[in-house]
């Protein structure tokens, strides 16, 4: 009966052995292709070192001017560009000016990212069920992992630095564009596309002229997702290398420093409020001017 | 590119919606009916079409809401395949055309104008009516020109940089109609096109179909709910229950020897004086009978309205139908005309009081 008070488990010694040959050959794969996957990703290194750069050495009123400018035209809200002006002045004020910099670099970048592979993915997943039923899986298990464990791979594969951060902010932040975009491509009004179709479009005709512009606002909700998701791996993130607010939070934690690790955490609530109101108002005045209403 | 075409073929189009369409057409090839069909989960769309639209004519669909009318439409421009059966546009199967060839075929040979509009809402009334040029690749300048000209011609001058939305449903259901008639193609269909639309712009717009007509003979294929507008339209009515076709001929077929009960009830309301001809109620004038040159002239082919106002105008009970070299063709009295132009059915109450009542003397 002792099979039913203790799970009956796999014996020690070969589950040693199993761990130990799973272990050991991803060691052999990333000793075999550690240095192609580096030069592969050198790319989008030097993109990276390229906007922070940006960022840091630009004077901060050219930099202030410049976000409250992209602010502006995209939600056209005088009171959402009143609100960013005062959040960055406030973390200007307190010191976190250079970190905040570093951090929405970072979010730029993975967001630019986020949207290269998201969105194309999205559309091929709307266009083949079978494709669906492959990348759904795939999806949630990217969404629920604990964000700490993928972080293992990648550094094993590309060890710490701002590279494999940006490569786990991203794989976090993936899958809400990718849903969205497939959703949105998915609920274009039949009535639209059979129009496209009877007038002879191509698919790509069809894409381009109908599905995609029409799938936007939903598309733009994705993306605020997407950025929302990125903003929250600022901490996990900076565990493996990347700089920004997220570094004086963990040494806040390990330190008990209370006041830096509330400062650095309202900086960046802040910058979260702007991007996500700035991104929100930018999606419904997409919306607002597309939305369908037939006749009365 | 307002090439003719010879004619629009459908043979034997059936077609089921549902998941597995194939394992029900046998048995609705024997005679499985709509209400079984959807015991099964699957709905019959289309049974057993056959249907030869001649080229240059006006091809009126009608049927009750729901008898499948939008289906067969969309079998030409194969929107819808058919589960069985075969569409020929020129003796070329719509069905059998690879993806390059049905393009082609849609953006050169067809246009439509779709019963829910299906305006594309971001872009403006210019760019919608644009739309079909610019899929099929024409020229921005030339492109932009003939869609003015048919903003302009269904009324909607003023509203070009408009969007959809801004617009009501009859101005929506025009930049549809524009959209369709830039597109130049041989081949119109028009899926309940008029209905959003009131009254005076309908018969406006029945107007520059018709006026089309006379320049360019497309062949268009019309659904509507109107018989009024059918009759005045249509060269060709044919009519769909259920999926299946009850009836098809020309007006004057339909209204006077309707199929069915269900043919009579859609043709009850018409005004018979308008449809029926002279010639369906005359009598022949044989070799040895010559008309009076007293008595009024209708022309055989005047609807029965007009040759009873010549009568009543003329004060005669009788009208002379001319005339086939220089010949009369026939008499036409006034109880002929009058009793087909009144369907009786329609009055029962008429036949009850002059039976029943004695007329009392008025004091
Ligand atoms: N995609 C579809 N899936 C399932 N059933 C359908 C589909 N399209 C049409 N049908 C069914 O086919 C039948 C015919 O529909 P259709 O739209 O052709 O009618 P209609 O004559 O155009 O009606 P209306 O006058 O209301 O436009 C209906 O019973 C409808 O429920
Ligand atoms: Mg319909």
């Amino acid at each position: 009966m002792e099979w039913f008070t203790t799970f009956p488990t796999m014996d020690n010694e070969r589950l040693t052995a199993l761990k130990k040959a799973i272990d050991e050959g991803f060691r052999n794969f990333t000793r075999a292709y550690g240095e192609s996957f580096e030069i592969a990703f050198e790319p989008l290194k030097i993109f990276m070192i390229w906007v922070e750069r940006l960022m840091t050495t630009t004077p901060w009123p050219i930099i202030l001017v410049g976000i409250l400018a992209i602010a502006w035209l995209a939600s056209r809200s005088l009171k959402i560009v009143v609100g960013a002006a005062l959040a960055l002045f406030a973390i200007g004020y307190f010191g976190m000016w250079d970190d905040t910099m570093k951090t929405i670099a970072m979010i730029v970048v993975a967001t630019l990212t986020a949207l290269v592979i998201g969105i194309p993915l999205g559309v091929v997943m709307s266009f083949s069920k079978r494709m669906r039923s492959v990348v759904m899986p795939i999806l949630d298990v990217m969404q629920t992992m604990p964000s700490f464990v993928y972080l293992i791979p990648v550094v094993m594969l590309l060890g710490i630095g701002k590279v494999p951060g940006l490569i786990a902010v991203v794989i976090y932040a993936l899958p809400p564009v990718i849903r969205l975009t497939d959703l949105g491509i998915r609920l274009v009004d039949r009535d639209v596309i059979e129009a496209a179709d009877a007038y002879g479009s191509s698919r790509w005709q069809r894409l381009a002229n109908v599905q995609l512009p029409l799938a936007l606002p939903t598309i733009m909700a994705g993306v605020n997702q997407t950025i929302m998701m990125a903003l929250s791996m600022v901490v996990v993130a900076s565990m493996i290398g990347v700089q920004g607010l997220g570094q004086p939070v963990l040494k806040a934690i390990a330190n008990q420093y209370f006041t830096l690790g509330v400062f650095n955490g309202f900086a960046i609530v802040g910058i979260a409020i702007i991007f996500d109101r700035v991104s929100q108002e930018f999606g419904r005045r997409l919306q607002k001017h597309r939305e369908i209403v037939h006749g009365h | 590119m307002g090439t003719r075409i010879d004619g629009i073929k459908l043979r034997h189009v059936y077609k089921i919606f549902g998941s597995e369409p194939a394992a029900y057409v046998e048995r609705v090839k024997a005679g499985m009916t709509k209400t079984e069909l959807l015991a099964h989960n699957h709905v019959l769309g289309l049974r057993d079409i056959s249907m030869d639209i001649p080229g240059g004519a006006i091809q009126v669909v009608m049927g009750l809401s729901g008898s499948g009318k939008s289906t067969l439409i969309r079998h030409i421009n194969r929107l819808i395949e058919p589960t069985a059966g075969e569409v020929l546009v020129d003796d070329v199967a719509v069905v059998k055309m690879t993806p390059t060839e049905l393009r082609e075929f849609r953006r050169t040979r067809t246009a439509m104008v779709f019963q829910k509009f299906g305006l594309l809402p971001h872009w403006t009334v210019l760019d919608n009516t644009m739309f079909g040029l610019k899929v099929r690749g024409t020229a921005p300048a030339e492109r932009r020109d003939t869609a003015m000209r048919w903003i302009e011609r269904v009324g909607l001058k003023g509203f070009e940089e408009k969007y959809p939305n801004q617009l009501s449903g009859g101005m929506q259901q025009r930049v549809g109609l524009a959209r369709a008639l830039a597109n130049d193609a041989p081949i119109l269909l028009m899926d309940e096109a008029f209905s959003a639309l009131d009254p005076l712009i309908r018969v406006d717009m029945q107007t520059v179909l018709l006026d089309l007509q006379t320049e360019i003979r497309k062949t268009i294929v019309f659904i509507t709910h109107d018989l009024d507008e059918a009759l005045r339209l249509g060269d060709h009515i044919a009519i769909l229950r259920d999926g299946a076709l009850v009836q098809k001929g020309t007006a004057q077929d339909i209204v006077m020897t309707p199929a069915d009960d269900y043919v009579a009830s859609f043709v009850k309301e018409v005004n018979r004086g308008r449809v029926i001809l002279v010639e369906s109620v005359m009598t022949a004038i044989g070799a040895g009978l010559v008309a009076s040159d007293s008595l009024p002239r209708v022309a055989a082919k005047d609807p029965i309205e007009l040759a009873s106002k010549v009568m009543s105008d003329a004060g005669a009970g009788q009208a002379v139908a001319c005339c086939e070299a220089g010949r009369p063709v026939g008499m036409v009295t006034m109880r002929d005309v009058i009793n087909t132009m009144t369907t009786p059915a329609a009055y029962p109450s008429i036949a009850r009081l002059a039976a029943a009542e004695p007329i009392a003397d008025v004091a």
